[in-house]
């Protein structure tokens, strides 16, 4: 009994512990997330290699799927298995390229984390300033991240100077759907267009 | 004549926009204030027009603008600001923030005179607050008023019947600047002055804007959409008189956001 009892003892300290090893701050997550991407930036490589590199972090540090899911918006409710997966992997393929041909345009950003304030348990938002170069002004940037498992805090949008990309995206594909009769047929082969070009 | 005409056509635009978001009741209150694009094939055409008066025309004088000495696109920027604070002081009475209308005037008037016609900002330097631009039609969704029908002016760019609207209140006396040059009997100032201001203001924003825009449209899939949403997100934010990022801001899309699952 007294081993049992020590052994569960032993499971539960170490499963705090291991939560408690593993919890990431979301702010600490933004800042060594842009710190990751700046490093790339700055970095003396050609564009396609930054772009590989970025594409890399944004695979580990965003919830592509979900937000390819918030993206669709009311429209994700009347996909069906396949088409979900089917746009999954457009979206993902889309969303990479577009982000990080985005980011390459960027030499060595200097982006500093200002506060967080929390919205919920699955979401909070992280302030950080762009910092001003001799080129254009400060950059106010709040990323709303994901912390449903705070283990794994994952970026589901970025607002800058109050525009959300998210929601950008969003009226971007709805009004692509409204221009095709709801067909997501016809988004499906706009998203592929666009991957390979 | 032209300033029954004005009038006439402002009470046109406002009743419009009235009926636009409105499913035939008549409504102006603070319901159902979302951005219709009612006239989306006449506007995607007034798009495509501008895009390429600006890949003609703009976009290469906004370079050149960009090569010019960092000091005198500084006094430019400066001086058009200044200018702006004339529509925005009315506009901050107009939405009762009085204690902002005196700071805006106060910097109006330190502007002026220490800053010589507004070339250098020593306001900002003697500590007053960020200068955040007003204009009537922010004044118009302040009181309420929904953005009717989202709009693209040929060369004027994106607007909604309600900022239209609101550009009329400028010429039918609420901009004072306008007053002075265009309808003023003076020696120094005239129409022409007022139309180069207004321009150098487009020109000034482009070159702001030269690789924001490029970048947009390079990685938009719909970039007349994309457009018309930071334009919607823009003045949502501005008439809510909020700092941009605001947390209310990114609250409002909350409720959708909860219901995304991937697992």
């Amino acid at each position: 009994m007294k081993r049992i009892f020590i052994l569960t003892l032993f499971l539960i300290i170490s499963d705090t512990n291991f939560n408690f090893a593993h919890s990431i701050s979301p702010d600490v997550f933004i800042q060594s997330t842009v710190n990751r991407a700046s490093q790339v930036l700055s970095k003396n490589i050609s564009k396609e290699e930054k772009i590989n590199q970025l594409k890399l972090i944004a695979r580990e540090t965003v919830d592509i799927r979900g937000v390819g899911f918030y993206s669709l918006g009311a429209a994700r409710k009347d996909l069906n298995y396949d088409q979900k997966n089917t746009y999954s992997d457009l979206f993902e393929k889309y969303f990479l390229k577009s982000f990080s041909s985005r980011l390459a345009e960027y030499t060595n950003p200097e982006i500093e984390v200002k506060d967080k304030e929390l919205l919920n348990k699955n979401y909070t938002i992280v302030r950080s300033i762009l910092v001003a170069t001799a080129d254009r002004p400060e950059v106010k940037i709040d990323w709303r991240v994901y912390t449903k498992d705070p283990n794994n805090p994952l970026i589901r949008d970025l607002i800058i100077e109050g525009l959300s990309l998210a929601r950008t995206q969003k009226e971007e594909f709805s009004s692509i759907l409204n221009s095709n009769d709801g067909d997501i047929n016809a988004l499906f082969k706009i998203l592929k267009e666009f991957s390979q070009n | 004549m032209i300033r029954t005409l004005k009038i006439i056509l402002l009470f046109f635009l406002l009743t419009t926009n009235a009926l636009a978001g409105s499913d035939g009741k008549l409504e102006l209150s603070k319901k159902n204030k979302s951005t219709k694009d009612c006239f989306e094939p006449l506007n995607r055409a007034t798009f495509a027009l501008n895009q390429g008066l600006d890949k003609a025309i703009l976009k290469p004088v906004a370079k050149s603008y960009r090569s010019l000495p960092a000091p005198l696109k500084k006094g430019t920027g400066n001086v058009l600001n200044n200018l702006s604070t004339l529509i925005t002081i009315p506009n901050n009475v107009l939405q009762g923030d009085i204690k902002l209308a005196a700071i805006n005037t106060g910097r109006l008037v330190v502007n002026s005179t220490l800053g010589i016609l507004g070339i250098f900002d020593p306001a900002t330097e003697m500590g007053f607050p960020k200068y955040i631009k007003e204009d009537y039609g922010q004044t118009l969704g302040a009181w309420g008023i929904g953005p009717g029908c989202y709009l693209v002016l040929p060369v004027l760019g994106p607007s909604t019947i309600r900022d239209t609207a609101g550009m009329f209140v400028n010429v039918m006396g609420g901009d004072p600047y306008y007053n002075i040059s265009a309808n003023g009997n003076n020696e120094y100032l005239d129409g022409e002055l007022f139309a180069v201001t207004k321009i150098l203001s487009g020109v000034e924003f482009r070159a702001n804007n030269i690789e924001s825009l490029d970048n947009l449209e390079t990685n938009s899939v719909d970039f007349y959409a994309s457009v018309r949403s930071l334009y919607t997100q823009d003045r949502e934010n501005k008439i809510k008189n909020i700092q941009r990022g605001n947390i209310e801001v990114i609250f409002k899309e909350d409720s959708d956001w909860e219901e995304i699952d991937t697992k």
